[in-house]
């Protein structure tokens, strides 16, 4: 399918994915959206293509990437967690998933799963953010529908929740 | 006859969760964005670098030459399949690529085809084109007796009776010219107590939802064609691709997913002209995905021009108006035309004013094509008016509340077009924003570096008629049921609010049915997913086909002539007539609400459109007077969208629309250097984040009732962006003394105007 003069770049590599063990042949030319989509994995999205809206978030090693601006072949040796990980294996959702979902807290959905992601990150990070907390973290999405409002409420709800279910488990 | 699903009434007015919240938050819900087919290649666009050239030559051999490049096409290939290969809603100006000339920069002129994007990319690069450079008009007031000239002739649509009179034009660059006359402006100008003029100005703006605009052909056969495509109007693109093939329209299948945002982007035809064709000629499946750079190049918010002049009482009653609108269309007229006249008679704004005076011109000019954008030419109208009305409150020393109020139009009013207004309760919004703002209050503007001002605006919206919607509501041999409609939901929830009318008229929960996608070898006709219209049209078509699906049911249930008093479920009913688990209910419904053309000359009707959508918003915002900049720190969002289906997803369109506003009234500008856009991408241009949202937001369901709505509902999806941008300069005015003029309000403008009104003083 590729063209051979670019393709002279491409390198295997293996990475956790989700959990699971990943091989893949890799162009050079390639970002991690790509590499994602060819491994059936939409919920990253390229929407601007330089890292300004989060749409393609991704957490590599724990750290929260935009998908968009790194090269796939980088994810050698890496542990990658996309908004695909959240959920359980029957489909039940994470904690922030229904938050968001309880709070109305998306319009058409594209950038969704990159609120979800940061979402998540920042609260493994902080257990009780404050408002300015969220702000913060939140600053490199964009939402076009500009959900916003909800999506801050989102964030408060699955904080409180998180730290209720902490609370009854000690 | 009871099902077990069967519930009490209640299912409209609930908050429902959206249906596709599960696909959501998991990052699988569908869009085209995510679809491949096997054999598919990708198309990348070679633009136009000029905003107005002959083209003299096209070379493609390098790139034909690059490996990996499957294809190289131009205009000519195209030629070459459809003989006459112009598109649009409104008039047939677009070629599917340029053809002889290229109008504007960012124009397709040649496509790349290979089965790795990023080849085609690269080759797309490798192409090169010569043109003859011609001069250009950009600015809409120049291109009324421009020189330059966009078109050689006019090329209106047959589909709008009110085009005809265009058919044929040459040599000017009005596209359409729109009048209204009622009364005798001039006479009531001359004998008024005071005169106001004022010019008002809007920039362009591009929609960006960030799943860029994305299309997906397959050919069948020989003789059909799938499009999956990005797209708020399946069964217009169904037709004019049909058209543009000589095609019946049943060769032609349109299936649209999700959509990652609209707002007027994906509307009437954009890439599938070019996909549709592209695939015929290389008989693969082939795709599009614009970059968000690309999108910049292919659909805009018109800039537009606006000069007003009223004549007003001692008392503050506006006695006249004349309205000059001037609509910045771009190189294609796409459906700017119609934002020219839809729009275009609501210009003097919700006022009972006895003499009025309406031109509205649609302008070509060597620009990216304008289009329709989230309030369809609305919001740049409420700028201007509401801007003036501030101005008169000021100068006549009345508060900009209390004047609104004196000349707000009430039911049983006619409006300027002779249409009597109808559940439109413009006095019910404005006091609901200023008694929330406690209006009637001291407001503390402050004393230092940084001042609060406050403002309110108030706008309203016709929807565009006549529109038909379709309707198809089945319910299978298990008694569940299914919606097909052409209805796309691109996040406004039309899924969730149409299953809930389904089932109020059937008895059982909303979250029961399966709502299909539109796919127009199986869903019913819609004019599209536009103008606030769905709500009110589809949702009558709906209503009506679950209504003919229960009375079909309740037939069936009769002629089992069963015991008096057995309440068999659905289930029951289809085994007994059937004899066996078998056979569809199959209800449809369709919906045209009465229309009345306006007569050419006066702009006259009795009934101009179905509804009206009434919005005002009040601001709290805060000035640095040392840099110019402005926060707002509250933004209050009212509406009259008759009785909500589902609250909370009519809050979220409230609050997500002004916000959305608040982006093309602060921060968003398109630029332009010689045509060329300098600013297409989110690096460089602006759109509203987390933290440019006011601190305080809150919206306002009006109690009202749109009575002939389906279960008294009507449209909200672009109610609130009416009143935001002039709310915001009212309130800048208020807080620091200077007015602006133009959109968008930066602190660039504000400290400039900051600064001349110091140095004035000081003379």
């Amino acid at each position: 399918m590729q063209n051979d003069a670019m393709i002279a770049g491409q390198k295997t590599i293996s990475f956790t994915l989700n959990g699971r063990s990943v091989s893949a042949d890799v162009p050079s030319y390639w970002n991690v959206v790509d590499l994602l989509r060819a491994e059936g994995l939409f919920g990253a999205r390229e929407s601007c293509g330089q890292g300004m809206c989060g749409c393609c978030s991704v957490l590599v090693d724990g750290q929260a990437v935009t998908g968009c601006l790194m090269f796939a072949q980088m994810l050698d040796g890496k542990e990658v967690s996309t908004v695909e990980s959240f959920a359980d294996d029957d489909g039940g959702l994470s904690v922030v998933q229904t938050a968001f979902v309880e709070e109305f807290a998306f319009q058409c959905g594209f950038c969704t799963p990159g609120f979800i992601v940061m979402t998540e990150d920042l609260l493994r990070r902080n257990a009780n953010p404050s408002d300015e907390d969220i702000l913060h973290h939140l600053s490199g999405n964009l939402c076009r529908c500009a959900t916003y409002p909800e999506i801050i409420k989102a964030v408060r709800r699955a904080a409180a929740d998180l730290q209720a279910t902490a609370t009854q488990a000690t | 006859m009871k099902d077990d699903t069967t519930i009490s009434a209640g299912q409209v007015g609930r908050s429902v969760k959206r249906h596709e919240s599960h696909e959501k938050v998991t990052g699988t819900a569908e869009y085209v964005h995510n679809l491949s087919v096997p054999g598919m290649l990708h198309i990348k666009v070679f633009r136009s670098t000029l905003a107005h050239g002959r083209i003299l030559s096209i070379d493609t051999s390098a790139a034909q030459a690059f490996p990996g490049v499957h294809a190289v096409l131009t205009g000519a290939d195209i030629k070459a399949l459809v003989p006459n290969p112009y598109f649009g809603p409104a008039f047939h100006d677009q070629p599917v690529l340029a053809i002889d000339k290229v109008r504007y920069v960012g124009e397709p002129v040649a496509v790349v085809l290979a089965s790795d994007p990023y080849v085609a990319a690269e080759a797309v690069e490798m192409i090169f084109a010569e043109y003859e450079e011609l001069p250009a008009v950009y600015d809409e007031i120049e291109a009324m007796d421009s020189e330059v000239i966009v078109h050689d002739e006019l090329k209106p649509a047959g589909t709008f009776p009110d085009l005809k009179h265009l058919v044929g034009l040459r040599d000017t660059n009005v596209a359409l010219d729109y009048q209204l006359r009622r009364g005798n402006v001039e006479a009531a100008f001359a004998e008024a107590a005071h005169v106001f003029e004022d010019e008002f100005r809007t920039q362009a703006v591009m929609h960006t939802p960030l799943e860029p605009m994305v299309s997906l052909a397959v050919p069948q056969g020989r003789d059909r064609l799938t499009l999956h495509t990005a797209s708020q109007s399946p069964s217009f693109v169904r037709s004019e691709i049909a058209r543009l093939l000589g095609w019946p329209e049943n060769r032609v299948q349109v299936k649209v997913p999700f959509l990652g945002g609209g707002f007027g982007a994906k509307l009437y035809i954009k890439l599938e002209a070019l996909v549709a064709c592209v695939a015929l000629i290389v008989r693969r499946p082939v795709k599009l995905s614009l970059t968000m750079e690309e999108q910049f190049y292919t659909i805009t918010k018109h800039a537009s021009t606006f000069r007003i002049k009223s004549a007003v009482d001692a008392g503050g009653r506006i006695t006249a108006r004349r309205c000059e609108v001037f609509w910045n269309g771009g190189a294609y007229a796409d459906i700017g035309p119609r934002v020219t006249q839809k729009s275009g008679f609501t210009a003097p704004g919700p006022y009972n004013i006895e003499n009025v005076e309406i031109d509205s011109y649609a302008l070509y000019t060597n620009r990216p094509p304008a289009g329709a954008f989230r309030g369809f030419g609305i919001p740049q109208l409420v700028w201007a008016y509401e801007s003036q009305m501030d101005v008169i409150a000021d100068r006549l020393g009345m508060d900009p509340v209390e004047i609104r109020r004196r000349n707000l139009l009430v039911d049983g009013d006619l409006h300027a077009t002779g249409t009597p207004m109808k559940d439109a309760p413009f006095l019910d919004v404005l006091n609901a924003v200023a008694e929330r703002m406690d209006w009637d209050k001291p407001f503390d503007k402050g004393t230092g570096p940084l001042r609060r001002g406050r403002g309110i605006a108030i706008g309203f919206k016709a929807s565009i008629a006549p529109t038909t919607s379709v309707a198809t509501v089945t319910i299978a041999a298990d008694g569940s049921c299914s919606l097909l409609m052409s209805t796309v939901d691109m996040g406004q929830g039309s899924d969730t609010a149409m299953s809930q009318i389904v089932a109020e008229v059937l008895g059982i929960a909303a979250e029961s049915i399966r709502v299909v996608h539109p796919d127009t070898d199986a869903t019913p006709y819609d004019m599209a997913t536009l103008g606030s219209r769905s709500t009110f049209h589809m949702g009558h078509a709906v209503r009506l086909a679950a209504e003919d699906a229960r009375r079909k049911l309740d037939e069936m249930t009769d002629n089992l002539a069963l015991p008096e008093g057995s309440t068999p479920t659905w289930a029951e009913v289809f085994r007994k007539t059937f004899g066996m688990q078998a056979g569809t209910i199959v209800g449809t419904g369709t919906y045209i609400p009465s229309y009345i053309s306006p007569d050419p000359v006066s702009g006259q009707s009795a009934n101009v459109t179905p509804y009206w959508m009434v919005g005002a918003t009040g601001v709290e915002i805060e000035v640095d007077t040392e840099t110019g900049a402005v926060k707002v720190l509250r933004l209050v969002s009212a509406g009259d969208l008759g009785e909500p289906l589902n609250p909370r997803i009519v809050e979220t369109q409230l609050s997500g629309a002004a916000l959305m506003q608040i982006g093309g009234a602060m921060l968003e500008r398109m630029d332009f250097d010689a045509g060329q856009v300098t600013n297409a991408s989110f690096a460089d241009y602006k759109i509203p984040g987390i933290r440019d949202i006011p601190a305080r937001i809150e919206n306002i369901i009006v109690p009202a009732s749109q009575t002939d709505g389906p279960f008294g509902a009507k449209g909200v999806g672009e109610t609130s962006t009416f009143g935001v941008a002039p709310a915001i300069a009212r309130a800048v005015h208020d807080a620091v003394g200077v007015r602006v003029d133009h959109l968008p309000i930066t602190a660039e403008q504000v400290f400039t105007k900051l600064r001349e009104m110091e140095s004035s003083h000081a003379k």
